[in-house]
């Protein structure tokens, strides 16, 4: 769906992205995880053709992003980071404009408005000027305005950020529900290693412009070596049992008394391990997260660095310059 | 062939009444816009106009209808280019990000805008044009039409100006203070206070310059039946400027940054 080739943008000195390579298949949900400044957002600006890159390109549904910039748009949806819808017209007036930028045939445009609004559960507040929204109901009008023409690829650039953990499920389970019943391929951007976690069929870690792994968040994880599993005897280490017999266990780990499992799928598979085990004092659980994925390629950690402001922070900005 | 041309102009047009529809609901929605900039022009209209008035010039009207017309076009000199102000607005609240994602050209967004801009004025002068039925101007229904056209066609030109402007000018700060020093000089040096038959050359010059000179002329000349040139003159000379200050524009539009 997107083939995204050597792509190089430079800002003056400044090497924003280091030369991109990746490919994103038809209908997955693509994350872009990395701390804010790593290029993620360069990068969505310019295969949505809003930014040129100073080298290599990009085929987005199979067209140029150089050369073929109006069926690139055509083909795409697009959330950016700041709602950017009016706020002076009603969440319906907005997606009205939208539908008439984007040429929907008079017939259908009706239909298709309220079908995006019920699928983003705003129809009840269609008719209230979008200043009054609240800023989850405002991402989720972005979301409505930007699927509106049935695009093919949906860019979603930090789609949780500044929301509250409530807002933040309800938009997870409104993505969810979107790649369901629009069938589109999703690129999203994110610094939250459990949204990756949650929705991404693969994700691209992003650091520093160069992206630094790229699997599905399983595979990732198991880059690790797998779920961690410890488990602590009351005596010692019964002698006559090998868990490397076991095909799920990658590695195995003694201290003192306990033993420390690297192995796939615990949940199926740990009672095959217990099984003839006597004498078990206890048995610890570790799923191995993202941010330890991370940590192992970068030797950075994706926390610390504070998200990028909403409007009233590039306001003061904007006071500022 | 033909077919798919008509479906392309329909989906441009399209474009135009969404990106006006959307001007012109902000526009309902801040009235309070209204009120404000009808303030100015018709300030001048009656404390210039009966100030100077009461004095002794050689005009061959009164001075307050005299300066009428010119009212009407200062009017729309100072909303049109400050509507070019919207377009950073635009790209302060990233509104600009979600019109330049879609497939519409930056030359439909850049009409769009206008369409706008035109819009604003013509309520602007609609409030004017009223007052001046108490000041005893009389319209009838070919001057009404030719002062629409006239104002329709000057706002064109002037909210393209300002557009232009908007497209280089990343703050509203820049932005009142590069457009002051535009719409100020547009406004004195287009005869919409003195007649501009008996100027020294040097002042003669510019006026001849100034888009707003022919529109002041061509009310005058609709409205009074006093006038410089002819209308058709006017009007000749005032398409020449807007379709130059639109090319400007449309230029200025293509090159802008889209984020």
């Amino acid at each position: 769906m997107i083939i995204v080739k050597n792509l190089v943008k430079k800002y003056g000195d400044f090497c924003a992205l280091k030369g991109l390579n990746f490919e994103v298949k038809e209908n997955e949900i693509f994350g872009l995880l990395g701390p804010n400044g790593a290029g993620k957002t360069t990068l969505i600006h310019i295969l949505a053709t809003l930014l040129k890159p100073t080298e290599g390109g990009a085929i987005v549904n199979g067209y140029d992003i150089l050369h073929n910039a109006t069926k690139v748009r055509e083909s795409i949806g697009v959330v950016f980071q700041a709602p950017s819808s009016d706020d002076m017209l009603t969440g319906y007036e907005n997606l009205k404009v939208h539908a008439l930028l984007y040429g929907i045939p008079r017939n259908l445009r009706e239909n298709r408005i309220l079908e995006v609004l019920s699928l983003t559960g705003l129809n009840e507040r269609k008719n209230d000027q979008v200043k009054k929204y609240s800023g989850g109901m405002r991402r989720r009008l972005e979301i409505a305005r930007g699927l509106l023409h049935h695009p093919k690829v949906f860019f979603l650039d930090e789609p949780t950020l500044g929301l509250d953990p409530q807002s933040r499920e309800t938009m997870w389970r409104y993505i969810k529900k979107i790649v369901k019943e629009e069938k589109v391929t999703i690129i999203l951007t994110t610094h939250y290693m459990e949204e990756a976690d949650m929705l991404c069929d693969r994700i691209a870690f992003i650091s520093n412009g160069k992206i630094i792994a790229l699997d599905s968040p399983s595979k990732l994880k198991q880059e690790i070596g797998g779920d961690i599993v410890k488990i602590k005897f009351i005596n010692k280490i019964p002698a006559n049992i090998d868990f490397n017999y076991f095909d799920f266990v990658h590695r195995v780990e003694q201290k003192e008394n306990s033993v420390i499992i690297y192995m796939d799928k615990v949940n199926s598979n740990l009672h095959k391990l217990i099984k003839d085990l006597d004498d078990v004092q206890s048995i610890e659980y570790n799923k191995p997260s993202l941010n330890d994925v991370f940590l192992k390629f970068s030797g950075d950690s994706l926390s610390g660095d504070s998200p990028e402001g909403g409007f009233m922070q590039r306001y003061a900005q904007y006071k500022k310059s | 062939m033909l077919s798919t041309k008509n479906h392309k102009l329909n989906i441009i047009l399209g474009q135009l009444y969404g990106l006006w529809l959307r001007e012109f609901k902000v526009f309902l929605r801040e009235r309070s816009r209204l009120v404000a900039s009808s303030f100015t022009p018709l300030l001048w209209l009656f404390v210039i106009g009966s100030g100077l008035g009461s004095t002794n010039l050689h005009i061959g009207t009164d001075y307050q209808k005299f300066i009428f017309p010119g009212i009407v076009c200062m009017s729309v000199i100072f909303t049109s280019v400050f509507f070019g102000s919207y377009i950073i607005w635009d790209r302060k609240f990233d509104f600009l990000k979600s019109v330049m994602v879609s497939p519409s050209s930056r030359t439909t967004v850049f009409v769009g805008k206008t369409l706008g801009g035109m819009t604003t004025s013509l309520f602007q002068v609609a409030i004017i044009l009223v007052i001046g039925v108490f000041l005893g101007i009389n319209y009838n229904a070919l001057s009404l039409l030719q002062i629409i056209s006239i104002v329709l066609i000057l706002s064109f030109a002037l909210t393209s100006l300002g557009l232009t402007f908007g497209s280089y000018i990343e703050s509203l700060e820049g932005f009142q203070l590069i457009v002051s020093f535009v719409v100020f000089p547009l406004f004195f040096l287009s005869g919409a206070l003195f007649p501009i038959d008996d100027l020294p050359a040097w002042l003669k010059f510019i006026t001849l310059v100034d888009p707003a000179t022919y529109s002041v002329d061509a009310l005058r000349n609709s409205i009074l039946n006093l006038g410089t040139y002819s209308f058709e003159q006017d009007l000749e000379i005032l398409l020449i400027f807007t379709l130059i200050l639109t090319l400007i524009g449309i230029f200025s539009f293509r090159r802008m940054k889209a984020v």
